[in-house]
């Protein structure tokens, strides 16, 4: 069945693109979209039914070079379940939405044929990116990666006539190849240190990777870190993480079926599953760690100021995007994979239905983008206005603060902040308050948006905004489902993502390890026993950590404190770790290590902290009423008042004027300087010179023959062979 | 069938003659016969070579279909394939009747141009199957001729530059090679490459170190035989930085001559390095492998940036083949099973790929007569068909997953990381700088709006075209999807390269470790 859902849509990509000739438009379409919403319901079929085993599907032979053995094959775990249904079903509603939203495109020509193209394109995008999240093997994974890369430059470039489309396709596909770099040296970082690529290799080999050093480039590292940090950078590049996040921007020039699909729901997405699907290796590489939380909190930060300026309806999604994918990188990065995975399920609804949205909105306003021409729609458009509605307070994070209700962004983004605060590490701290800033400006641009949009008067074309019209009804059901699953996702599966250990362990398939379970359970009843014996054993006192807990615990629970009291030896607590909990990573769908207590942590994180992103929350809506309700002249004053502020912010930090300076610029020039002044200046120039002293020579040697440089030729050669063939005959002949 | 590789080398020869001797006149009936002649002769060569590949035991290192004859004054005349060089036969067999079919539309002296590439076609496979070192160096020299004349008669406006360009780079080269070859015979007293009692392949020539005018050479003769042929194999590859005469011969040379020479001739360096410097001269092999890899990573990253610059189709394609050519050289000397079953699968996969990129440049330049790239635009709009392909083998070129170009730079990249770090991180950012050039340049020819008034009537492919790259895009995939097919059939042979490698340069360092040790 698996098998089925992944390639299924490969063959509706081929059927629609090629066969639309044969059997029409409307058929070719409708079979592609046929063919998701059936993967989709296996999808579910196979996630609820899940036990969480891990189990391997082989599907062909791939390739096989010495010690590189390698085969297309599905790895069927609970990161794989979540993926899958993520990936149809929001490729599903979208293949549906596009039905409305694709009609009668005013980029293309009448009597033009564009759907089907498009459909095709959708498909195969949803085939690469389920290639990539069931990949049990790197190269497969790699394939996926840059299959989803590829439909993605596609779609960006699919108004093919405009050269910003062009444009901003390019530097997709670019952007991402530089992540790619990093990626691809990761892998043959893997494959060098563990002769495999296959998860189940590298993953048993994680603990020896710990204590492995490596020669890379100038310097000795730490195995586990290189290869962490390296493939983390071609996270960086998928999920537009910071330095590498320029191209998802101006990826909006794509279709906006195609921004909720791919820039926001699932392929930006692959980065963070990516860093949960290695969990082994980062587990054993705390720096890069570190470095994951670092940049995750930054990019959370700075997307989020830059949304606060923006006035294209969808580059403030895009830019939200990007701060969205940053909360998720610092739970990966403080071990909370399981926070991260509930945060990217989440997302993906609320994310997907704010495009969708957009798109209904745009298509009612006949391809208007700028919000500053949008205000008073609420009364128009209601279905959309309801579905956008529910989006932003499921991604401002609106529930009952200290329960666990409310909309899907509330639990899951709460998890990730609360997981930030329970590293006790100065990462995991930045990472905090960061992330507690970016949730104050989340509210402020989302609630900005729909203020804009929805309230106040009409502005803009007076013409365009009689004719606004509510969408068909193929674009607003794809908008209920995915506003139920944003009201409902976080709420009913929370247990699962956040819940208590056990709980979570399970449905992960982690097996039950007794001693290290016995030490969780521990902490769960005494808590605050634990985070303080923790919390003393990073600052060194030891002893003080073991009689902390030595108290209400016996003998075997100390032990095991006493094993987590030791950070000291790092490195021997790996494979004591391991052995303890007589589960080996690899095991089980993500994989923490024995030491890593951040969920509890996190779980017994103070009410102030529990608190602060719903007050954050307050803060940002408050602001935003004040803003564009109360004052709507107060956000102009604010801008003329502080114009380099304004300004760098609106330009997003400068950072493409930059990179066109210090990079893309460079580049060029130096490739024509190269071609000039290497290969036409000196190397040309150099045997031009030679050959003016040389060929004379040969010319008289050849005795001015008339045919030229090829009798030249031919004469050297079998004068040389004369030569060869009397010497061999002088000395008695070849044997 | 005893003698099955001298057939498949010599029918299109065999073809060649009955064209020159009983084909007469110029008229358009005589013009199709050569054409036909020549198609139905490289079909029927492509189809007895398929013989080969059935029969070829992929488990078997050695030689097979080892072939011996009695030739000229107690010469020896000695063929035979094994698992490095069958795919290249194939490889040569199966791209000919595309090139044949490629220039279907030439009107100027159609007779000699069938004739030149059916001669061409025999020289090719000769190289490749030649297991004696005079048989090697005839028909790896005897090759240049007909291309020579591919490019000089049927060629561009500065053809006659070009020629004289080629002419130099390779016949340096060729000297070298040659004196290297009358210094092996004196040492080995043998001209057999393999497959015989006494060759060169299980001769170990010196490697203490020597002394000319002063200077202490380490690996002595070795070195100076290694030497020679590097110097004729850099320039066949080419390798940076005796590349130059690549993008003028391509320039000027018709689109099949382009295609001959990007899919097949290139690869005859590639083949040398493995059948002449890595195991007859391991030890130097060993020394110089450093400065090879650090060669082709300046290559790869030299080159793309070159092509970024290039105006003309062909110059881009033909710097992009140089810089896939700087990942060939650097696997093949990581000396590790991943570096040298890349290398060949690369090769295998540029074969197609830069063929494929040469005739998608033709059949534009068969409509507009410019290669131009700023003559194009839009494209798309009128040539949807043609739009597809170009893509595919847009992707193919930048290494995409899926397509053989991927398998080829992947598994190169993983030998090269096992050798040396840096540069496999140099060479590992020509992913990025390819895709640069390449979707730039599918971005200027293909997309965007149709404006230019030159182009508006310009018409998709027809079925001849869409004929010629069926078969390209089918490999292109396959070895994609299913790169087995290929690291099956060369691991053994490739294996067995290594192990005699790594012991011979073992040996010669515990040599040295003894002498050293004895004084």
């Amino acid at each position: 069945m698996e098998a089925f859902i992944l390639l299924a849509p490969f063959f509706g990509a081929l059927i629609c693109g090629f066969g639309w000739r044969l059997i029409g438009e409307f058929a070719a379409i409708t079979v592609a979209t046929g063919i998701l919403f059936l993967c989709m319901l296996l999808s579910w079929i196979v996630f609820l039914g899940f036990d969480g085993e891990s189990e391997r599907i082989t599907i062909m032979r791939f390739v096989e070079s010495g010690s590189l053995s390698t085969d297309w094959a599905i790895r069927m775990d609970r990161l794989t379940a979540i993926m899958l249904v993520v990936v149809t079903t929001v490729s599903a509603l979208v293949h549906l939405y596009s039905y409305g939203y694709m009609d009668h495109d005013v980029n293309f020509r009448e009597g033009e044929v564009y759907k089907p193209r498009f459909f095709a394109y959708l498909s195969f995008f949803t085939f690469a990116m389920l290639a990539l999240v069931t990949s049990d093997n790197l190269v497969q994974m790699f394939f996926g990666w840059e299959g989803v890369g590829v439909a993605s430059y596609l779609l960006i470039g699919f108004y093919f006539r405009k050269p910003s489309a062009n444009a901003a396709a390019i530097k997709a596909f670019i952007v991402n190849r530089v992540g790619d770099f990093g990626f691809a040296l990761g892998i043959f970082a893997l494959f060098f240190l563990t002769d495999s690529i296959d998860f189940d290799i590298v993953f048993a080999a994680a603990p020896d990777l710990a204590q492995t050093e490596l020669t890379f480039l100038w310097a000795e590292w730490n195995a586990a870190n290189l290869v962490a940090f390296l493939l983390f950078i071609g996270a960086m590049g998928k999920s537009a993480q910071l330095f590498l996040h320029t191209w998802l921007p101006d990826a909006m020039e794509g279709p906006t079926p195609v921004s909720a699909l791919i820039h926001a729901a699932t392929m930006v997405t692959a980065g963070v599953y990516l860093v949960c699907r290695m969990s082994p290796i980062f587990e054993f590489a705390p720096e890069a760690k570190t470095f994951v939380v670092i940049i995750g909190a930054s990019t959370a930060f700075f997307a989020a100021t830059v949304g606060l300026v923006q006035n294209d309806i969808k580059r403030v999604i895009a830019y939200s995007t990007c701060s969205q994918l940053g909360y998720m990188f610092v739970a990966a990065g403080v071990g909370v994979y399981s926070a991260a995975m509930f945060h990217l399920f989440t997302h993906a609804f609320f994310k997907a239905m704010l495009f969708l949205g957009a798109g209904s909105v745009i298509h009612a306003m006949h391809h208007e983008q700028d919000m500053r021409n949008y205000g008073g729609l609420r009364k128009k458009i209601p279905y959309t206005f309801w579905a956008m509605m529910i989006g932003t307070l499921a991604i401002t994070g609106v529930g009952i603060p200290l329960t666990h209700i409310g909309f899907a962004g509330f639990l899951s983004k709460d998890a990730v902040i609360e997981s930030a605060w329970g590293a006790h590490t100065a990462a995991g701290n930045y990472g905090f308050w960061l992330l507690v800033i970016a949730a104050m400006m989340t509210s402020f641009y989302s609630w900005r948006l729909i203020f804009m949009t929805f309230y106040g008067a009409p502005r803009g074309d007076k013409h365009t905004h009689e004719h606004a019209h509510e969408s068909p009804m193929t674009m607003l059901v794809p908008l209920g489902v995915l506003a139920a699953g944003s009201i409902l996702a976080g709420m009913i599966w929370f247990g699962s993502f956040f819940g208590e250990h056990d709980e979570v362990n399970e449905f992960y398939g982690v097996p039950v390890h007794h001693e290290a379970d016995a030490a969780h359970g521990e902490a769960d009843d005494h808590g605050e026993g634990v985070v303080a014996a923790v919390e003393e054993a990073a600052e060194g006192d030891t002893e003080g950590a073991v009689a902390a807990v030595t108290e209400p615990v016996t003998d075997g629970h100390g032990e095991a404190a006493d094993t987590h009291a030791e950070p000291a030896a790092a490195a021997d607590a790996g494979d004591h770790g391991a052995e303890v909990a007589g589960w080996s990573p690899g095991m089980g769908a993500v994989y923490t290590h024995p030491d890593n207590h951040v969920m509890d942590e996190a779980h017994h994180a103070p009410k102030w902290v529990k608190v602060s992103p719903f007050v954050a929350m307050l803060i940002g809506l408050s602001l935003a009423y004040l803003f564009y309700i109360v004052d709507p002249s107060l956000p102009v004053r604010l801008a003329e008042n502080q114009p380099i502020l304004y300004r760098f912010l609106l330009n997003k930090w400068y950072f493409d004027e930059i990179y066109d300076f210090v990079i893309t610029r460079p580049a060029k020039l130096l490739g024509s300087f190269l071609w000039r002044r290497g290969d036409l200046g000196t190397i040309d120039g150099g045997i031009n010179g030679l050959a003016m002293g040389i060929v004379p020579f040969f010319t008289r040697l050849a005795g001015r023959a008339q045919s030229g440089y090829l009798f030249h030729y031919a004469f050297a050669m079998v004068l040389g062979i004369v030569i060869l063939v009397t010497w061999m005959t002088l000395r008695g002949g070849a044997n | 069938m005893a003698n099955l590789l001298s057939i498949v080398t010599f029918l299109p020869l065999v073809a060649a003659a009955i064209l020159a001797l009983f084909l007469r006149g110029d008229d358009e009936a005589a013009r199709m016969n050569a054409k036909w002649l020549a198609l139905i002769a490289t079909t029927v060569t492509f189809l007895v070579s398929l013989f080969i590949l059935f029969e070829f035991d992929p488990s078997n290192p050695g030689f097979q279909f080892v072939e011996e004859r009695d030739w000229l004054i107690g010469l020896k005349y000695r063929m035979g394939v094994d698992g490095i060089s069958v795919l290249f036969v194939l490889l040569t067999t199966f791209l000919m009747p595309l090139t044949i079919l490629a220039c279907w539309d030439v009107q100027v002296r159609v007779k000699e141009y069938m004739i030149a590439f059916l001669v061409l076609e025999t020289l090719m496979i000769g190289v490749f199957v030649a297991l004696d070192l005079i048989l090697f160096y005839l028909f790896f020299e005897a090759g240049l001729i007909p291309m020579f004349l591919i490019i000089g008669i049927w060629g561009g406006k500065q053809r006659i530059y070009a020629a004289f360009k080629f002419f130099l780079y390779t016949f340096l080269g060729s000297v070298l090679m040659l004196v290297a070859m009358i210094a092996m015979y004196v040492q080995a007293g043998t001209t057999c490459i393999g497959a015989c009692d006494v060759s060169l392949l299980n001769h170990t020539f010196a490697s203490t170190p020597i002394s000319v005018l002063g200077f202490t050479i380490p690996g002595g003769v070795q070195t100076l035989l290694w030497i020679a042929f590097f110097a004729s194999f850099a320039v066949k590859m080419p390798m940076w930085p005796v590349h130059t005469w690549l993008p003028d011969a391509h320039v000027q040379a018709p689109t099949a001559g382009s295609v001959v020479l990007a899919a097949i001739l290139l690869k005859m360096g590639g083949y040398g390095f493995l059948r002449f410097s890595l195991p007859m001269f391991p030890v130097a092999s060993d020394l110089l492998a450093g400065f090879v890899l650090w060669i082709s990573a300046i290559a790869i990253v030299y080159t793309s940036l070159v092509a970024l610059a290039q105006e003309d189709m062909k110059k881009l394609i033909a710097y992009s083949s140089v810089a896939h050519m700087g990942y060939v050289t650097a696997g093949i000397f990581a000396v590790n099973q991943q570096g040298i079953d890349g290398a060949i699968f690369q090769m295998l996969s540029h074969g197609f790929i830069s063929g494929a990129l040469f005739l998608i440049v033709g059949v534009i330049y068969d409509r507009m007569h410019t290669r131009e790239i700023d003559a194009y635009g839009g494209l798309v709009n009128r040539m949807p068909v043609y739009a597809l392909i170009f893509m595919l083998f847009t992707m193919a070129n930048v290494g995409l997953p899926g397509t053989s170009g991927f398998v080829g730079e992947f598994l190169t990249l993983m030998g090269i990381f096992q050798a040396n770090t840096w540069v496999a991180a140099v060479a590992t950012s020509g992913v990025i700088l390819s895709a640069a050039y390449a979707l730039w340049l599918y971005r200027r020819v293909v997309m965007g709006d149709l404006i230019k008034e030159s182009l508006r009537s310009i018409t998709d492919m027809n079925a001849r075209e869409k004929f010629i790259f069926a078969p390209l895009v089918a490999m292109t995939l396959l070895l994609g999807v299913y790169p087995s097919l290929v690291t099956d059939t060369i691991g053994p042979s490739v294996e067995n390269l290594i192990a005699d490698y790594r012991a011979d340069v073992l040996e010669s360092r515990t040599d040295v470790a003894a002498i050293s040790q004895g004084h």
